[in-house]
Formats: C-alpha cells, structure tokens, sequence
C-alpha cells in the first residue's frame, strides 16, 4: 500500500545541538509503529517537527503524497494529522465531555457555532459518550477537568485525539503516569482504532511495546538506529550500547 | 445500558434546566434591578442610562477579556465609535430614528472592533497592552483631528432622536431612554447567554487556556478571537448609540483611555468571565462613584481606590465570582 505519512531527511539543532539528524521514515494506512528511545533523544521534537509545532531546519514531511513542510499546524491537524501531548494539556475549567464535543464540532466544522449547546445535540453527545465510555471517562464526563485524577487526563487527552478521527496519530508517552490499573483501557482503545490509521507511538513501557507494535524504530541522540521487528530490536547491538550509554550516563550523573 | 442512557438524559436535562433556571433569574434580576432603579432614583433617570450604556461596554470587555483572554486597556474604542456612528448618522445624515441609530452604532462599533482585534491579537501579554493603549490613543485623536464630522473637543451635537417607534419622545426626564436602555441590555444579555454557551463559547474558552491545544484540534484561535472582537465591538456598538440617543451629544471622553480604563475596573470589581460579574460590578462602581463623589467631593477617589484594593485583596474573583462561589459552597455541604 502507498504510504501515507513521510518524513524525508529531517533535521534540526537548537543552538548547535543537533537533536534531529536526519530522520527518515515512511507510514502506510494500518501501520503500528512504536518510537522509542532514551530520554533526551528527540522524540518529542520529532513530534513537533512533524505536526509543525517546530520549523525544521531541512527536509520534508508529506501527508498522503502531499508536501506539508509549509503548512501550518493548523493546516496539518485538518488534513488527518493529529498529535496527543506528554505532558496533558486539558482545559483546566472544562469538563471531559466539553473537551470531546469540541473536538467532534471542530473535526465536522462546527465548532464556531454561535447559537445552541452541544448538550442539546443528540449525535454530539452519542458520540462524545461512547468514547468517554470506551476509555472509562463516562462518569467523569461532567466533572472538571481540575477534580479528576492525572490519569484520567491522560485518557482523555487520548479521547480528545481520537474524537478528531485522524488518519495519522502519533501518540507522545501515552502510558506515562497512567496507573497499571488503567493502562488496560489504553491498550484497548489503542486496539479498537480503526484498522486503516496508521499510528505512531513513543513509549517507554516495553511491555506495552511489544504488545502494541508491529514495527519498532530505535531514536538515539536524534538518529534512527534501528527500524524493524519487535522481534529483533532487544538483539540489536546498537540498540544495546545506546540504552546502556545512557544508563551508563545516567548513574554518572547521578 | 438503557439505564445508563436513562441517568444520562435525566442529568443533561438537568442540566439544561439550571442554565435555562439562571437565564431566567439573570433576566428576572435585570428587570426588578431596573424598576428599583426607577423607583429610587425617579429624578436620576440620565445616571442609570448612562449604567446601562457603560454595562453595555464592560460585557463587551469581559467577551474578549474574561472569555478569552486578551488583555486591552482601550476598549472604549469600540464604545466611542459606536456613539460616533450613531451620532454621525443622526447629525450628518438625518438618520433619527432611534432604531436605525442603534444599528449605526452597532456597525460602527463592529468595525471598530475589527480593526482593533486585527492589530492588538497581533502580540500577547504586556506588547499586547501596549498596543491596545496606543490605539485608544489615536482613535481619540483622530477623533478630535477630524472635527468637521465629530465636533472635535467641543463634542458632536445636534443629535436629535425621533420619537421612539414614532410614539414616544425622548423626554427631558429621561424616562423613554431609560427605559429603551433597559430593552436593549435585556437583548444584548439574551443573546449574550446563548453565545457563551455555544460551541464558539466553549471554544473561546479553550483559547483563553491554552490556544496551542486549540491550535492541535485544528482550530485557528486567531480567527476565533477576530470573531469575538467583531461580536464585542457591536455590544459596545450598542452602548456607544444609547449614550448618543440618551445624552444627544457623543464627547471625546467617550473614545478615552480613563474611560477604557474605568471599564477594566469594574469588569475585575464584577468578576471576570461571568455576565453577571459584568453588570454587578457596573453598577456597584457608578453608584458609588456617583455616591461618594457627591458625599465627599475631595476624597471620593481615594474611597473607590481603598474599595477596589480591598475587592482585588479579599475576592479575587470579583464581587460576583466571589459570591457565586460561596454560594456553590454553601449548596454542597447542604445536599
Ligand atoms: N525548545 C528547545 N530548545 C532547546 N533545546 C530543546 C528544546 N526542546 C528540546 N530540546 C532538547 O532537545 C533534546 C531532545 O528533547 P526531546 O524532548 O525531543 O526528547 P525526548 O526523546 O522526547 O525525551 P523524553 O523521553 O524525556 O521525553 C533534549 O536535549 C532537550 O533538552
Ligand atoms: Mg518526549
């Protein structure tokens, strides 16, 4: 199958530290993509770099054959691109469900409706609650955001994503800060998504990985040292060094 | 599941029945505040128009400030070209109906709006401050500059208003004015209540948080925002024409920095993103403004500074915000 997402020879320093050296990689529709790598490794700036939340220094991202390099975030999100952060940022004074019918209203062009309140739209609701649901929020829906506990915030910031209905979905830690009780429900709704989205995970629980994952790419010190099978990645040599490297780097630190 | 479904509806019709409750008590509110005002203040009917003409300017505020965000201490921009354009319609074109003075107002205040939503959403924070007192600035002294249409600094006159629906003078007590303020602000206040509960309200909410989110749903906070100054510049549109209609004359003070300023000020007296803490703290200002200033003439400002630092230092959240808090408090220890 075409690929739907591709990232041509990104590269970006900050202040003379590269922290993306040319990162190639290539998505098709139903991909299950897990990103890792040590800490500081430049996921999350790929992350951003990729959805426009950065400006590369060089290369190209293209959306289902289209180059997107210079559209805005904005642009990116509209066309299928949609992002879920590590560290949540939820409307504090909002509820669940108002984090959710938003996103259902914006995704169906609605949102800059002037008159009427999505409590009264019988589909936004239906919707919104069924997904609440699956991911165990439904009887938080009408609490604030500010009373319910961080790893129900992590689920629903996945909701939010989820409610935009995405073609790509690259998901930023997840599981981080979830309780084991609930990373459950995250794998199921990761499960339970459409099988043509192609989704891209950054995670550092291997278990969840490994679960999840068809493909694993290995990110060290902003360069891809491995792309290929969960089956595979624990074997690697590279791999090996670059998490015992940090580690090694780590307990010196500390 | 059916049960599910069942609790659901009971709590979101519940729900829509506390918001509806309170659009009923705002309104019911609103009417009793002004036939009190009537009966107490019968020969200082021009002092509660002007209430409600600066009412009108402060939920204009608290829609682009409260709601979403945006700092600006020139938003008597908006009023003052609202009261310009009335003024201008009725004393250059022979445009005295009070209705269509209104609209004029409102278009004025509209563009307005535009104009300086365009150029103050520009920067953020301090910047953005700055730009909005700059542009009080030059929109008082274009003002005063083009003084064959506004008067200059002796104030655009020769405002006559048409009886109202052709029935009713605007009569030297004020009676008529007062009372046309008074159905003005209850539409503006309905309509208000359905926009801040829209999705175009919640999304403005979700600007004023975090428009980086909003931004990675897809949305554009800029556009929203530029939507939101528009809306704002016809509420202030709405109280810049009632002043032209009611006092006759539009001055330069009403396109001022003192006067923006005032604004912010009962906006935070009130309670930011609330309409009510909009009104409350509007009234609560210039009825003691007009108080004090009478009882003691040399010190009345020292009086509204020491009642404003006691508001900003015990209720943070404004006069209304604060109560209302209290108030939910209260509700759940009881049930
Ligand atoms: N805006 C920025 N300015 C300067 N340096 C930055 C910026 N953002 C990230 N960095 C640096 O880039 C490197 C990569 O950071 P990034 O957040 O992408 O790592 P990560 O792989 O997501 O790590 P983690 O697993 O801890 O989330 C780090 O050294 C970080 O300090
Ligand atoms: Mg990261």
């Amino acid at each position: 199958m075409s690929a739907i997402f591709d990232v041509l020879n990104l590269k970006k320093a900050f202040s003379g530290l590269t922290v993306t050296n040319d990162v190639s990689l290539s998505m098709a529709p139903g991909d299950r993509v897990a990103l890792i790598g040590p800490n500081g490794a430049g996921k999350t700036t790929f992350v951003n770099l990729v959805t426009g939340n950065l400006r590369p220094d060089s290369g190209e991202v293209r959306l289902n054959g289209e180059t997107v390099t210079k559209i805005d975030a904005i642009g990116r999100v509209r066309r299928g691109l949609v992002r879920s952060f590590q560290v949540t940022r939820l409307f504090q004074e909002m509820t669940p469900a108002e984090h959710v019918a938003l996103a259902i209203l914006q995704r169906d062009g609605r949102a800059g409706k002037m008159f009427g309140n999505f409590l009264s739209m019988p589909d936004v609701m239906e919707e919104a609650s069924a997904l609440l649901a699956k991911l165990g929020l439904h009887d938080l829906m009408h609490r604030k955001v500010s009373e319910i506990a961080y790893g129900q915030q992590r689920l629903l910031e996945i909701a939010m994503a989820l409610a935009l209905k995405p073609k790509v979905l690259l998901l930023d830690e997840p599981a981080a800060g979830v309780p084991q009780s609930d990373t459950g429900r995250i794998e199921q709704a990761l499960a339970d998504l459409p099988p043509d989205l192609a989704v891209l995970m950054i995670e550092h629980d291997m278990d969840l990985v490994f679960r999840f994952a068809k493909r694993v790419i290995v990110l060290a010190a902003g360069t891809i040292i491995f792309d290929g099978s969960p089956a595979d990645v624990t074997k690697d040599v590279a791999v090996r060094e670059a998490y015992l490297g940090s580690y090694a780097n780590a307990s010196h630190a500390a | 599941m059916t049960l599910i479904m069942n609790t659901e509806t009971v709590v979101i019709k519940s729900r829509q029945k506390t918001t509806i409750g309170r659009d009923l008590i705002g309104i019911g509110a609103i009417l009793i505040v002004a036939v009190l005002g009537y009966l107490l203040f019968p020969d200082n009917l021009a002092l509660l128009t002007r209430i409600i003409a600066i009412a009108l300017l402060v939920l204009s505020l608290d829609l682009v400030t409260g709601y979403c965000g945006v700092a600006t201490l020139g938003h008597a921009a908006l009023f003052g070209s609202g009261a310009y354009a009335a003024g201008i319609a009725a004393a250059h074109y022979g445009i005295t109906s009070p209705v269509l003075m209104t609209l004029a107002g409102i278009l004025g205040g509209a563009i307005a709006g535009l104009i300086c939503g365009v150029i103050i959403l520009r920067a953020h924070g301090l910047p953005q401050l700055v730009l909005s007192i700059s542009l009080i600035y030059l929109f008082h002294e274009f003002a005063n500059k083009a003084s064959s249409w506004t008067g200059g600094s002796d104030g655009l006159s020769g405002i006559s208003p048409d009886p109202l629906f052709g029935a009713y003078e605007f009569d030297l007590w004020g009676q008529t004015a007062y009372i046309f303020g008074v159905a003005l602000l209850l539409v503006v206040f309905v309509l208000l209540r359905f926009l801040v509960r829209s999705p175009f309200g919640m999304l403005c909410r979700g600007i004023k948080e975090d428009p980086l989110r909003i931004m990675a749903m897809g949305a554009s906070p800029k556009i929203a925002l530029i939507k939101m100054y528009i809306i704002s510049g016809a509420v202030a549109g709405v109280g810049g024409a009632l002043n032209a209609i009611s006092t006759q004359v539009v001055g330069l003070d009403s396109l001022s920095f003192t006067q923006s300023a005032e604004a912010l000020v009962m906006l935070v007296l009130g309670g930011t993103g609330s309409l009510f803490g909009a009104l409350m703290g509007t009234v609560v200002f210039m009825l003691f403004e007009d108080y004090v200033s009478a009882a003691n003439p040399f010190h009345w400002l020292t009086m509204v500074g020491v009642l404003l630092i006691a508001v900003v230092l015990f209720a943070p959240k404004g006069l209304y915000g604060t109560a209302a808090g209290f108030i939910a408090r209260r509700m759940e220890k009881r049930s």
